[in-house]
């Protein structure tokens, strides 16, 4: 990721003006590549108002995808971890959510949108920490003992997301359970034609404070500076004196609760959850990743907004088309860009 | 005679089945530069890896400043061994290219949080060494040419004061020019009493800054003594360097 | 003789050797010794995974790559012969049709796949295998009037081996002949050729450098073997084989859908039982896949026992409960890949040099 705004520096001597000392130019095309598809979609879908609906839907799922693959995508950088297992945290911060939701019945149920809004963010916040704490148990127990050996990451984190889907079904049984969205996120809006649905308005708002959380603690804190370090050059890290093993770990919480959080988006989006839903969409978290740039988070934010658009529009224009689609939009871009949209350098 | 900053004992190093430091003996005086001289593998770099933690030694002993940090008994880690105040500048430079030239510094200035808390007057005299620094203070540091790598390697290693630098191979792929402003800075640092290791091949820079040298060949330390004289014995340097000092000019 | 038969790849334990010989025995007698339909498909099964298992073996245990598209060849074969029998009737004709066209597509396939991808990191084949397949699928559910959607096809088989023929009007050895077993060795004969041929394959020089490149591709390289070109080889081979026992299943099940062959649980009983019997060995895909499908099949009912034990405690009795074997067999297998990387037969094998010692 490469710096973006300046800070003022006090250090930084008055004779050299702003305008002399060179700075990175921010690339924006990946960015621009998603007002694209936006703006290429409008003419084939017809109409302005189905294309509002479509294109909202797809920013919806993009966020909410993004929300689950930053932290994977964070992992894989700064550790060498590809967590085959993530989709485990997904579907357990789902399953979490529906506890939730049934403690605050009365909560859900009622017409007050504060009372709804409530309970979605206890929901929320309890299903980050769940996921979190067995994030933390994950690393410690499943991917600790592999770092460095690829190929038994592979496996062992297959592993675990095959014994996590089963105690999710030894807790909360195997087949699907309903989560319906409480009062207050139930329906649309109208403007003129157009419906826009709230919850996907809810979710889109959702996605970007993560991401303008995430970008600031990368970017203008030192814990951030040290992630980003990291995932070029752990070993030079490690010589300046930090510890970044424990980082690692730190990183891979944050992930797993992000992941939690993601997956009761989700599971709101789609109104239920099953245990296989973090297998599901596995292959499209790769795809995010892969597009974006491995280690990049306004990568796998672009990558996510894409895939959502893609996904959404054809499922509308061609529908038996839908998948390929976005293994046809991974193979273009890393035609373009074989690193990704924005790639990381390592090492 | 001041307590030496490092020692390093009878210390040996295994990289999987191939064992390739036989018991290195040397000392580095404290506020001086001491010069680790030889041919291409005879060892240097492995021995300051070594000496940092990456590698861990299998045998002998490492002690710095009068605690041991490596070898046998304890075995701390790299970044403990950073914190006790050893600055490592790699080979390799270990630059953060996609860090801006602030944000490199910044990481290597483990007390400071913000840029605001840096030391404004140790960076004016960074600055003063390597004026490209404060030009390309903004700029991504992977889009640097190598001599401004080097400088900012180095930098790093000095933002903060610290009991020792291990600096390997500054001099090596830069044009002459370069490596003339490199020596003038390091001399400069010299000034400051800052203790150095310092590998290199280029002779020439060795002889402009080194106090003590230790030459190894095979992974042992086959020679130690004062650079002065070894600067005067070209009959020496030829046997152990296979070169005489008009040669590296 | 069985020496050269098992390319001088011998057990090396006796108790691995008893274990194996005892299941092919069982295999072989299946039909008389246990008569019935549920024993003669798990047999079948057996069989069938076999093969398959020791096709992935080929790629995971002996070249060290992990892919994820193997039961995408897995449904090629099936499909091959659905399609093939579907569209041109019943018959032998029908078979070779089907069998060379799906070894065709396959060929073709991994040899895209493998040359496109193998020249990146593990991580990236991994997951591109990942998403081709699951693209595979969706392919094969959306082109309905080809591949019967989600429903499959259903489809008749030579007449020799379907269950309506029965050439011998007396039983023989208590059991009446049908097509069904003779559908049954014929399935017995094909795999054990293939397990023959794969263990040729894996100990010939091929076969080392494969497993050279598995332990030090940078090394490999360096002396100067051409790393791309053989683990595409292996990643072919591999396919064939996998595509091989994809007909043997339409053959066997006389039908094919998209779940049948594809699906990902699949995937994921190849990789567990590979892990589990062994990898890098061949002979772990054998005692691993009998395992398995006996474990699938029969357990549950063992399992119901002991679920009847702990009837009344809430998480136990769920725990226990014979719907949630995959658990276990997770735990089991995340064992293996830390403790035991060659499975059930490296711990075989390992007493025997123990006790050499």
């Amino acid at each position: 990721m490469t710096a973006t705004a300046a800070s003022t520096n006090p250090a930084t001597p008055p004779t050299a003006t702003p305008a002399q000392v060179p700075r990175a130019r921010f690339d924006a095309i990946p960015l621009l590549l998603v007002l694209a598809l936006a703006g290429l979609a409008l003419p084939l879908v017809g109409s302005v108002p189905t294309w509002l609906t479509l294109t909202l839907a797809g920013l919806a799922m993009g966020m909410i995808v993004f929300i689950i693959a930053s932290g994977l995508t964070l992992v894989f950088g700064l550790m060498d971890v590809l967590n085959f297992g993530h989709g485990v945290f997904i579907a357990l911060g789902a399953f979490v959510a529906t506890s939730v939701f049934g403690l605050m019945g009365d909560w859900t149920g009622s017409a007050s949108v504060a009372h709804n809004l409530a309970a979605v963010f206890a929901a929320m916040l309890v299903a980050m920490a769940v996921a979190g704490a067995i994030g933390y148990a994950f690393e410690r127990v499943v991917v600790r003992p592999v770092y460095g050996q690829h190929l038994k990451q592979i496996l062992i984190t297959m592993g675990g997301m095959i014994i996590g889907e089963e105690i999710i079904k030894v807790i909360w049984g195997p087949q699907q359970i309903p989560l319906p969205l409480p009062q207050a996120l139930r329906g649309s809006f109208f403007i003129a034609d157009a419906a826009i649905e709230k919850y996907r308005v809810f979710a889109v708002v959702i996605g970007l404070v993560v991401l303008v959380g995430m970008l600031w603690v990368l970017n203008r804190t030192k814990i951030g500076l040290l992630i980003r370090a990291g995932v070029q050059d752990r070993e030079m890290v490690e010589s300046l004196g930090y510890r970044i093993k424990r980082l690692f770990v730190g990183v891979f919480v944050v992930g797993s609760a992000l992941a939690g959080l993601g997956g009761v988006l989700w599971g709101l989006y789609q109104q239920m959850v099953v245990p296989q839903m973090g297998a599901q969409i596995n292959v499209l978290l790769f795809i995010v990743i892969i597009i974006g740039g491995l280690g990049s988070t306004l990568g796998c934010f672009v990558g996510a907004l894409l895939v959502g658009l893609m996904a959404n529009y054809t499922g509308f224009l061609a529908p038996k088309v839908a998948l390929f689609s976005n293994i046809g939009l991974m193979v273009a871009i890393l035609l373009w860009r074989p690193q990704g949209l924005y790639p990381v350098t390592s090492r | 005679m001041s307590t030496p900053v490092l020692q390093l004992d009878n210390v040996h190093t295994h990289i999987g089945a191939y064992h390739i430091l036989h018991g290195v003996d040397f000392t580095v005086p404290q506020g001086e530069v001491t010069m680790l001289l030889g041919r291409n593998g005879a060892g240097k770099t492995t021995t300051l890896r070594t000496i940092m933690g990456l590698w861990q030694a299998s045998r002998g002993r490492i002690t710095f400043d009068g605690q041991p940090i490596g070898g046998e008994g304890q075995r701390l880690s790299t970044p403990e061994i950073a914190q006790r105040g050893i600055a490592y500048v790699p080979e390799t430079m270990g630059i953060f290219s996609d860090l801006t030239v602030k944000e490199n510094l910044l990481l290597a200035a483990r007390k400071a949080r913000t840029v605001d808390d840096l030391d404004t007057q140790r960076l004016e005299w960074i600055f003063g060494l390597f004026p490209a620094l404060k030009k390309f203070w903004l700029y991504p540091a992977g889009k640097l040419s190598g001599g401004q790598k080097q400088m900012l390697s180095v930098a790093r290693a000095i933002v903060e004061p610290r009991k020792l630098l291990l600096i390997d191979e500054p001099s090596k792929g830069l044009a002459p020019a370069i490596i003339q402003n490199l020596i003038g800075a390091l001399q400069e640092l010299k000034r400051t009493q800052t203790t150095i290791l310092l590998v290199e091949q280029n002779f020439a820079m060795a002889k402009a800054l080194g106090d003590s040298v230790a030459v190894m060949d095979d992974g042992r330390v086959v020679h130690r003594g004062r650079m002065a004289e070894l600067a005067e014995d070209e009959d020496l340097q030829r046997r152990l360097l296979g070169l005489s000092l008009a040669a590296h000019q | 003789m069985l020496k050269r038969l098992l390319s001088h790849d011998l057990p090396r334990s006796r108790a691995l050797a008893v274990a194996l010989m005892l299941i092919v025995a069982v295999l072989l007698v299946v039909p008389f010794a246990f008569p019935g339909s549920k024993s003669l498909n798990v047999a079948a099964k057996v069989l069938i995974f076999i093969v398959l298992v020791a096709s992935y073996d080929l790629l995971l245990g002996y070249t060290g790559i992990v892919s994820f598209a193997h039961t995408m060849f897995f449904g090629i074969g099936a499909y091959g012969v659905a399609i093939a029998s579907s569209r041109m009737g019943a018959g032998w004709d029908a078979l070779a049709v089907g069998i060379v066209l799906a070894l065709a597509l396959s060929l073709v396939l991994s040899l895209v796949i493998g040359l496109f991808s193998l020249r990146v990191r593990a991580i990236f084949y991994a997951m591109i295998t990942l998403a081709v397949a699951s693209a595979f699928q969706t392919l094969a559910s959306q082109l309905s009037e080809f591949t019967g959607g989600e429903d499959g096809l259903t489809f008749r088989v030579p007449e020799v081996l379907s269950p309506s023929f029965e050439p011998f009007e007396e039983e023989i050895l208590g059991v009446l002949i049908d097509g069904r077993i003779i559908s049954y060795y014929l399935l017995f004969v094909v795999a054990v050729v293939l397990v023959l041929l794969m263990l040729r394959i894996v100990n010939s020089p091929f076969g080392r450098v494969l497993q050279a490149i598995r332990e030090n591709d940078f090394r490999a390289e360096a002396i100067g073997y051409r790393t791309v070109v053989y683990r595409t080889l292996s990643n072919v081979l591999s396919a064939l084989f996998a595509t091989l026992a994809g007909c043997m299943l339409a053959v066997w099940l006389r039908y094919n859908g998209p779940d049948t062959s594809l699906s990902f649980e699949i995937m994921l009983d190849i990789l567990l039982i590979v892990v589990i019997g062994g990898m890098g060995t061949i002979y772990g895909a054998v005692i691993g896949s009998a395992l398995f499908v006996l474990a699938q099949n029969y357990l549950q009912d063992l399992m119901r026992l002991g679920a009847g034990a702990v009837e009344g405690l809430p998480v136990i009795s769920e725990l226990v409960s014979p719907d949630r074997w995959l658990l276990w067999l997770g735990v089991l297998f995340v064992l293996c890949v830390y403790h035991f990387p060659s499975g059930i037969v490296g711990r075989l094998r390992q007493r025997v040099q123990a006790a050499v010692r």
